[in-house]
Order: structure tokens, then C-alpha cells, then sequence
């Protein structure tokens, strides 16, 4: 059969919201704490006590709106969303239906190295909602008690919800990786999939194109996904076993009800875990215990000029301001805002962004992944890092040395002065190299003619004297000056 | 002294001149509530302890010559579907028939602020669905006035206990009538307040969106004391308005010439018990009396307001009890997997009722249904309120019938719910719409039941209700009338 293919992906993202206190109470959201210590009758679901909005997370859903380009609601309300779960103290979890706090935004994809072409994202809402509490279980099968924490119950979550725009498991993941870094420069989450404040969920098909006719396979939701990897690696699996399925039995979007698979990391597999016939019906209705809760434009202008500039803005910026190339702007912008923001302190007064961006992208990066540590905890200050790379610029400290002065100053927290003193580097003076240049030409007669004569290579020969004269010279300054002298005579 | 016929003014009095100590008022409601609840089963939970604790300690505190709440030493009854700390508060369920709350609702704390004396927890249909306080898990509670005959509900304990004499006043929730009703049949005064006056926390939940805590007291001078008490702002729920709370008191005494007062003759047609239609009459002619204008009025979407109620509150109802799962704080059936934990707690400890209006509600709520139902009675809502906001724009308040009829025998609705559902005509309107609405005697039928009348106002116009009430209740003395 030949026809065109599209996966056809839209996902679902989960984002826990840094708040101080639960959506509805007063209790801390801190992760990690003994079970049952962060809970009150709010949010333990206590007969008689009622939820009272926490303003801050609707101030971060409003700025994640903002970033995401999307409509905020001005009249935005709530609703209960009712399903049973030993974890869901309430029996119902308070959600948001047809009124989301934001919607219709949109966010664009571009990979500098092409894998795919540019893409608009459609986010088609992004609403606010309770986290549940956790339960565990005893899975040595010797029937033990099942367990419930509720520290985790009540925490603010805004769900993402994107338009069925992605096409490939890489695009997914370039996605969740730009908003992810959004996420983390709004400082509006730690998006720590590990303790899961950041979940994903992906809905995926396929759009088979015969002729003018185009056909959808049955839409299936991913779930498990504990890595932005897995999504990848998940969407295209999940594509290879629809195009089988329908190969094998072309049943159409109509014809079989949708599914939800789990992911299973190690086999690399997608299974199945239930079909439509028994999910839920969640009977929504209006949350009585609320106020429509009202935003006005004061408070959206208020709360967007909190935003500062989004990541494409940022690489934009460094392209067009420092000459980055596409590739360089991306690696840097990736590090988060506090990054860009040591870079262009050092990059503005030397004027040469790629010099910094190599030593940022090479030593700097290398230091914090093996230290896993941030820019904040970098020990190197940046008065100290643009004196070090003046020299460089200069010449007066070339590019092997410089890194074991950086090393110096990044390991053992030396200053620049002190790590050169511990290697025995004292920067040269004009006049001392041009001396050195001439002493060397003076005492080596036949290797001047032989460079005269064509064989430029001999020059090493003088450069080597040159250190051995003093260790701190720039070997191509050495070079450039001793051509120079020749030509002058 | 005879206490069980005194007022809360009057008790007030007698304990700040020092002539009755807090433990021998608190005492004398305890022995009396011992004599006579195994009889009336008004209480579920009587707490003699901690109550007699708590009068000695205002007592050595008045012997010291510090200062004193307003109510100290007055004995209190509340609701069991309100939470009180330390309490067992079970809303009348099996289910919660071993929850002892860890906090107490706001109405109860500000109570205690004030010093008064929570006496005991009081009987209550099952989560408040039911309006005669038969419980299939407690018993039924008696009417004083005739034992033979309910009490009304679903604050039938509280009214029980007041009008027999075992607590001078008490709090109950009012959902679709549950304040009023029980306070007609039982020929005291009840007010079910504006939605958002009074604070709901702690109030364990049947139907949010409509109902009020409030009081059910002998006079409306004691309903105003203890609005003034209760009312106002509570930062814990979200619902209660930022308003502050007029000063009840003060304004009962305002005459009320000139006061217009809406009568809707529909309410006097088919279905209201004639008696209570000559009743009401009279009282309208007393009002005329002391100076108020009667005006005809029409509400012309009364007439769906129960159809609307039975679906909004069932809703509501179906989420609000999903809480009770087994899973904490409530009873758990022995079950050997979740879903029969579920199934089994929820069969074995809700009543017959509550599991019929969760099926409603669930059903109503179900994809496909919900435009049917959900969304057109929350249209009717509308035009209900509407109807209420276009009148009492013309008018100060409005005057009717509390009840179709007076206290019924125990057993007569037992098998027959939507008759029960029908006879909140008259009341279910004010929480539709959320608007005050009280309750007053008015008059007493054949058998010598109590009759009530309905004042109903714009919201937050408390005080025009109270002071009508009051100034009604200064011509007449169909609230000082006890049983026997
Ligand atoms: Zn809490």
C-alpha cells in the first residue's frame, strides 16, 4: 500500500507549581517530608472544612499563561472533577472544565540543527487543579497494608494541554525541553520529573494520506512516561505499532475506542492498560466552595512584567547582539536565564562573544556537570573571568595555559593573580618580547635564511628558543613578531 | 426556678446579676435533658462534662470580676451535623457515628468565644436529607408539642430540645428548609440567614451552594443574639460575604410603619391546610396593625423551585458524600478488596435516603444527563432569584406560610419521599435564591401544633426580618406558648 504517514502527537503536561503552601490550605508543599505531616482538615478532605484559594499559584498559572502566549481568563472558575481513589480525599479532585485560567496560546519550536522544520506548538489550555496524594502498596504479594501519604494532596498543578500539532518523538521532546527551560527561568517550578512535578502524558495516531483521502488510526494515551527520552522513544514506538496495527487490521479512528498504554522503560514497549469502554465518566459540575475568581487587566500587566525575556528572545538577542551562531546561542540560552545572564555581563565590555561563548561552553560547562552544580555556585566572579580572558584576548596568556589558570581558579577558588603566581606565569611585556624576538633572530643567522628561502616551518624552531628564553611567551605572538622584524629588517 | 421556659435574654440576665451561676444553668439543662431525652431523643450526644467544666470555669472567672463573653454561662444545643472539637459529630450517619472532629466550625468557635455552653450535639435526619428526623440509624426524634409526632427536619434535635425545654437555644443548618420547618412544627423562631452571612465551615456538607447555619430560638429577639454572635466574615470559607454584620439588636426595636409587605396569593391556594391559611390571616392583620402596607406579589417560577432543588442539592450531595469512603476518619465494612471496600462501607453506612439522593445526584450529574438536569434547574435557579429580586424591589419583605401543614405523625412519610420532598414548597425557595428567611409561630391548629409564618427578605436585610418578627412577637404570644 502506499500512502503518506503522520504521527500525529499532542501531550499533556503536568506542571507542580513552586508555591510556598497547597492550592486550598495552608500546608507546606516542601517534598520529602515524613508521611502525613504536611496535612489539615482542607486537605485531608475533613468533613465540614472548605478550600480557600491560594492567590500565589494563580499568579504562576497566570505568568506560565503569559510565557505560553495564551488568553487569560478574566472570569476563570472551578469545578469538581468526581472519581474515586484511596488517595483523592474527597472523593472528588477540584479542577477547572470549561473555564481554564488560560487558553488558546501557543509556543514555537526551532531546531537550529534542522531535524525538523520550524513549528508552532498550539497550547490549548492550561488549567489549574489539585495534585492527589500518594499511595504505595505492598507488592511482596504477602498482603500487606496499602499505605497513604497526603503530604503530596492538594499541591498546585497546572495542566498543559497542547493541540495535536507535534509530529515526531523528536519534535515532542524538543518541546518539553523548551518548556521546561521556560518553566525554569519563570522560577514557577523545579520541573523535576524524578519527584514528579513535571509528568507527561501523550496522546498519539496516525494520519495515513491516500489520494485526497485522509484516514486516522485510533488515538492512544501514553502513560508512565518518566523521562523526556521515554516520551521520545515512546511516540516512536507507539508510531511503528499503530502503522503495524492498521496494516493489520485498518481499523480507523471510528471503528475502536481509544486506548491508554504504559510506557515500560526497559522493554521499550507500549502496553496496554485499559480502553474507553471503562474510563471514567467524571461528571463535572461547578465547585460550590469557590468564587468565580475574577483578573483584571492591572493584574495580568502586573504579573507579565515579571516574564523578562523568553528563551527565543534570549537567542535572538545573543545572535544578532554578540554574532553567536544559531548553535552556539542555543547551547547557552539551554543553561537557563541566570547563564545568559553571566554570559553577557562578560561577553559586553571584550566585545567578543564567541570567545566567550567557547570558554563558557568548554570549561565553564564542563566544571558544573562534573561539580552538578549551577551558575550561582560558579566560584570564578565575573570581574575575575573577563581579567582572565583580557589576557587572552591580549595574548598575553595563550589558550593551554589559560585553561590551567581556569582550572586553578575554578578548582582551589584561586584568584586570577594567585593561580598564575602557582604556575609560574608573569604575563609579557611588549618590549621584553620584541627583545627576545631580536636576541633569537640575532643567534640563529641560517635559520633566518632558510626562512627566507621558503621554509616558513623553521620558524618553530625559533619559537622554541624563545620559550626556553622565557616560558611565559605567546608562541604566535613570538611568530608574528619575528616575521615582522624580518620584513622591517 | 423553672428555667426550661426562660428566653436566652432572660437566662442572659439572671447569670450576669450574679442570681444563677453558669453551673447551676448548665445543670439544671443537663438534668432535665437526662429526665426527658430518652423520651424526645433530641440529643445524640449530650456533653455533660465538658459543659460542667466549662460553667465553673466562667463562674470562678465572674468571681474574679474578669470580663465574660456575652453569652457566658448560657447553654447552648448544636446541630450533630455541625463540628465541634473534641465532640463526637456524626451528622446523623453510621458512617460517622466514631468521628470525633480535631477542630470546631466557626459558628461554634465564635459560640465559645463568647463563652456560651456547648450542652450537646443534636439529632438531625442523615446529613440534613430529610425533613422529619427519623433516623434510620438514631431513631426518631419526638415532637414535644405531641410525641406522637415529628419534629420536623432536618434540625429536628435542635428544635426538640429547645421547645421541650432541655437548651434555651440552639444552632441547626437550614438546606431547603431545615432550620424553618422544624422551628414551625415545634412553634419557635428559625432563621435560615442570607447565603454568605454565616460561615459554613465546620458545617459538614449536603448541599454547599444552599445552605445556611443558623438559629432556632424562642424569640426573635434570642435569633438576633445569636446571629450576632455567629454572622460575619470567615477567611476559611470562601463563600461567607465581607460584610460586616449589622447590629440585630438594636434595630428590633424600629417600628415598621410603612413597611411594605409582599403576600404571594398562590402560596394561600391548593395545598396549604386552611387552618394555617385563617393563621396566617390573622397575622397579616396584626402586622397591618402596627402600621405595614400589604402588597399582592407574584413569584412566578415558585412553582418549579422544589423540581430545581431536587436536583441541585442530590448534585451536589453525590460529590460532597464521596469523602466518605472508608478510607479515613469514617467507619470501614470488613472487605477483601477496594472496590468492595467501597461498596460494602457505603451500602452498610448510609441510610436509605442519602443512598437514594447520591443516585439522583450521581445520575443527574452523568455524561449526557447533566443539560438535562443540572444545567436547567441552575436555569430555574436563576429565574427563581430573579423573581425574588424583582419583588423585593417592590416590597420590604415578603409573608407566607412556613409549611403546607403542621407536625406530622412519625411514620407518615416513611415510604412515601416524594411527598416529604413536596411539603418544602414553601421554603426551599430562600436557599435557591439564598436570601434570609424566618420562621415564627403564628397561631396553633385543631390538635394544638404550632402554625409558622415565613418572613423573607432581600439579602442580608436580617435585621428587617428580626425586627418584623420582634415587633410582631411584642403583639402576640404564640412564641411564649409552651407544650403542656
Ligand atoms: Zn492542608
Amino acid at each position: 500500500m502506499s500512502c503518506e504517514k503522520a504521527t500525529i502527537i499532542g501531550l499533556e503536561v503536568h506542571v507542580q507549581l513552586d508555591t510556598q503552601s497547597k492550592l486550598f490550605c495552608g500546608c507546606s508543599t516542601r517534598f520529602g517530608a515524613p508521611p502525613n505531616t504536611h496535612i489539615c482538615p482542607v486537605c485531608l478532605g475533613a468533613p465540614g472544612a472548605l478550600p480557600v484559594l491560594n492567590r500565589q499559584a494563580l499568579d504562576l498559572a497566570i505568568q506560565v499563561g503569559l510565557a505560553l502566549n495564551c488568553e487569560i481568563e478574566t472570569n476563570t472558575k472551578w469545578d469538581r472533577k468526581n472519581y474515586f481513589y484511596p488517595d483523592l480525599p474527597k472523593g472528588y479532585q477540584i479542577s477547572q472544565f470549561d473555564r481554564p485560567i488560560c487558553a488558546n496560546g501557543y509556543l514555537d519550536l526551532i531546531d537550529p540543527e534542522a531535524h525538523f522544520a520550524d513549528r508552532r506548538v498550539q497550547i490549548e489550555r492550561a488549567h489549574l487543579e489539585e495534585d492527589a496524594g500518594k499511595s504505595s502498596h505492598d507488592e511482596t504479594g504477602a498482603g500487606g497494608s496499602s499505605k497513604i501519604d497526603l503530604n503530596r494532596a492538594g499541591t498546585p498543578l497546572l495542566e498543559i494541554v497542547t493541540r495535536p500539532d507535534l509530529r515526531s518523538g523528536t519534535e515532542a521532546k524538543a518541546f518539553l525541553t523548551e518548556l521546561k527551560l521556560i518553566l525554569s527561568n519563570l522560577q514557577v517550578s523545579d520541573c523535576n520529573m524524578q519527584e514528579g512535578s513535571l509528568r507527561v502524558d501523550a496522546n498519539v495516531n496516525l494520519h495515513l494520506a491516500e489520494g485526497d483521502r485522509t484516514i486516522a488510526t485510533p488515538i492512544v494515551e501514553i502513560k508512565n512516561l518518566n523521562s523526556f527520552r521515554a516520551v521520545q522513544r515512546a511516540i516512536d514506538f507507539e508510531s511503528e505499532r499503530q502503522w503495524k496495527q492498521w496494516q493489520e487490521d485498518g481499523r480507523t479512528i471510528d471503528q475502536a475506542a481509544k486506548q491508554t498504554r504504559g510506557w515500560d522503560d526497559e522493554s521499550g514497549q507500549t502496553v496496554l492498560q485499559r480502553t474507553k469502554e471503562d474510563s471514567a465518566d467524571y461528571r463535572y459540575f461547578p465547585e460550590p466552595d469557590l468564587a468565580v475568581v475574577h483578573t483584571t487587566v492591572e493584574q495580568r500587566e502586573t504579573i507579565g512584567k515579571k516574564i523578562g525575556p523568553l528563551p527565543s528572545q534570549q537567542r535572538a538577542e545573543l545572535i544578532s547582539a554578540y554574532s553567536l551562531s544559531a548553535y552556539d546561542a542555543g547551547v547557552l540560552v539551554q543553561q537557563g536565564r541566570r547563564f545568559v545572564d553571566f554570559f553577557e555581563t562578560i561577553a559586553r565590555p571584550l566585545d567578543d562573544g564567541k570567545l566567550v561563548s567557547n570558554w563558557l561552553q568548554q570549561e565553564v560547562l564542563r566544571y558544573l556537570k562534573e561539580q552538578q552544580a549551577d551558575i550561582d555556585q560558579f566560584p570564578v566572579s565575573t570581574e575575575q573571568f573577563i581579567a582572565f580572558l583580557k589576557l587572552i584576548q591580549s595574548g598575553k596568556l595563550d589558550t593551554s595555559r589559560g585553561k590551567a589558570v581556569m582550572q586553578k581558579m575554578m578548582e582551589q577558588r584561586l584568584s586570577l593573580e594567585e593561580s598564575m603566581e602557582q604556575l609560574g606565569i608573569a604575563p609579557v611585556e611588549d618590549d621584553e618580547l620584541a627583545a627576545i624576538c631580536r636576541q633569537v633572530i640575532e643567534e640563529n643567522p641560517d635559520i633566518i635564511q632558510q626562512i627566507r628561502e621558503g621554509n616558513t616551518k623553521a620558524v618553530g624552531n625559533l619559537i622554541g628558543q624563545a620559550k626556553q628564553i622565557n616560558r611565559n611567551v605567546d608562541p604566535a605572538l613570538v611568530r608574528k613578531q619575528i616575521l615582522n622584524f624580518m620584513k622591517t629588517g | 426556678m423553672d428555667l426550661s421556659s426562660f428566653s436566652a435574654h432572660q437566662l442572659i440576665d439572671l447569670l450576669d446579676r450574679q442570681e444563677l451561676s453558669a453551673a447551676d444553668c448548665v445543670g439544671y439543662f443537663l438534668a432535665r435533658t437526662d429526665d426527658q431525652n430518652p423520651e424526645l431523643n433530641a440529643f445524640l450526644t449530650v456533653a455533660h462534662e465538658s459543659a460542667m467544666d466549662q460553667a465553673r470555669s466562667i463562674d470562678q472567672r465572674r468571681q474574679r470580676g474578669e470580663t465574660v463573653g456575652r453569652m457566658a454561662g448560657l447553654p447552648v444545643a448544636v446541630k450533630d451535623g455541625i463540628c465541634t472539637e473534641g465532640i463526637r459529630t456524626t451528622a446523623g450517619s453510621r458512617m460517622l457515628e466514631e468521628f470525633v472532629p480535631f477542630y470546631n466550625a466557626t459558628a461554634v468557635q465564635r459560640l465559645l468565644e463568647a463563652d456560651a455552653i456547648l450542652i450537646g450535639k443534636t439529632m438531625m435526619d442523615e446529613f440534613g436529607m430529610g425533613s422529619s428526623t427519623e433516623n434510620p440509624h438514631f431513631g426518631n426524634t419526638r415532637n414535644p408539642w405531641d410525641p406522637q409526632r415529628v419534629a420536623g427536619g432536618s434540625s429536628g434535635g435542635s428544635a426538640a430540645a429547645v421547645a421541650g425545654g432541655l437548651a434555651p437555644l440552639a444552632l441547626g443548618s437550614d438546606t431547603g428548609g431545615s432550620i424553618r420547618q422544624p422551628a414551625a412544627f415545634c412553634g419557635l423562631t428559625g432563621l435560615k440567614p442570607t447565603y454568605g452571612r454565616v460561615s459554613r465551615y465546620g458545617l459538614i456538607a449536603y448541599a454547599s451552594s444552599l445552605e445556611q447555619i443558623g438559629p432556632i430560638t424562642r424569640s426573635a429577639q434570642d435569633a438576633a443574639l445569636l446571629m450576632e454572635i455567629c454572622a460575619g466574615h470567615d477567611p476559611s470559607d470562601s463563600t461567607s460575604a465581607q460584610r460586616a454584620v449589622d447590629d440585630y439588636t438594636h434595630q428590633l426595636d424600629s417600628d415598621i410603619q410603612g413597611l411594605r409587605i409582599g403576600v404571594c396569593r398562590d402560596h394561600f391556594g391548593t395545598g396549604l391546610d386552611s387552618e394555617i391559611g385563617v393563621a396566617l390571616q390573622e397575622a397579616l392583620n396584626v402586622l397591618q396593625s402596627l402600621g405595614a402596607k400589604l402588597v399582592d406579589i407574584e413569584l412566578p417560577h415558585a412553582s418549579h423551585a422544589v423540581a430545581a432543588y431536587y436536583v441541585i442539592a442530590p448534585c451536589e450531595a453525590s460529590a460532597n458524600l464521596a469523602r466518605f469512603d472508608g478510607v479515613r476518619y469514617t467507619r470501614r465494612a470488613e472487605s477483601s478488596s477496594l472496590d468492595q471496600m467501597y461498596s460494602r462501607t457505603r451500602s452498610e453506612f448510609f441510610g436509605q435516603e442519602v443512598k437514594r439522593r447520591i443516585l439522583l445526584g450521581t445520575f443527574a450529574l452523568s455524561s449526557g444527563y447533566y443539560d438535562q438536569y443540572y444545567r436547567k434547574a441552575s436555569q430555574i435557579r436563576r429565574l427563581v432569584k430573579h423573581d425574588f429580586d424583582t419583588a423585593l424591589a417592590e416590597v420590604d419583605l415578603l409573608v407566607g406560610p412556613t409549611t403546607p401543614g403542621t407536625a406530622l405523625p412519625i411514620g407518615q412519610w416513611e415510604d412515601d419521599p416524594l411527598s416529604m420532598y413536596l411539603a418544602d414548597v414553601y421554603t426551599v425557595s430562600a436557599n435557591l435564591a439564598g436570601i434570609p428567611a424566618l420562621s415564627i409561630p403564628c397561631g396553633t391548629d385543631a390538635n394544638g401544633l404550632p402554625i409558622g409564618m415565613q418572613l423573607q427578605g432581600r439579602p442580608f436585610a436580617e435585621s428587617t426580618l428580626l425586627q418584623v418578627a420582634h415587633q410582631y412577637q411584642q403583639q402576640t404570644d404564640f412564641h411564649t406558648r409552651r407544650p403542656d
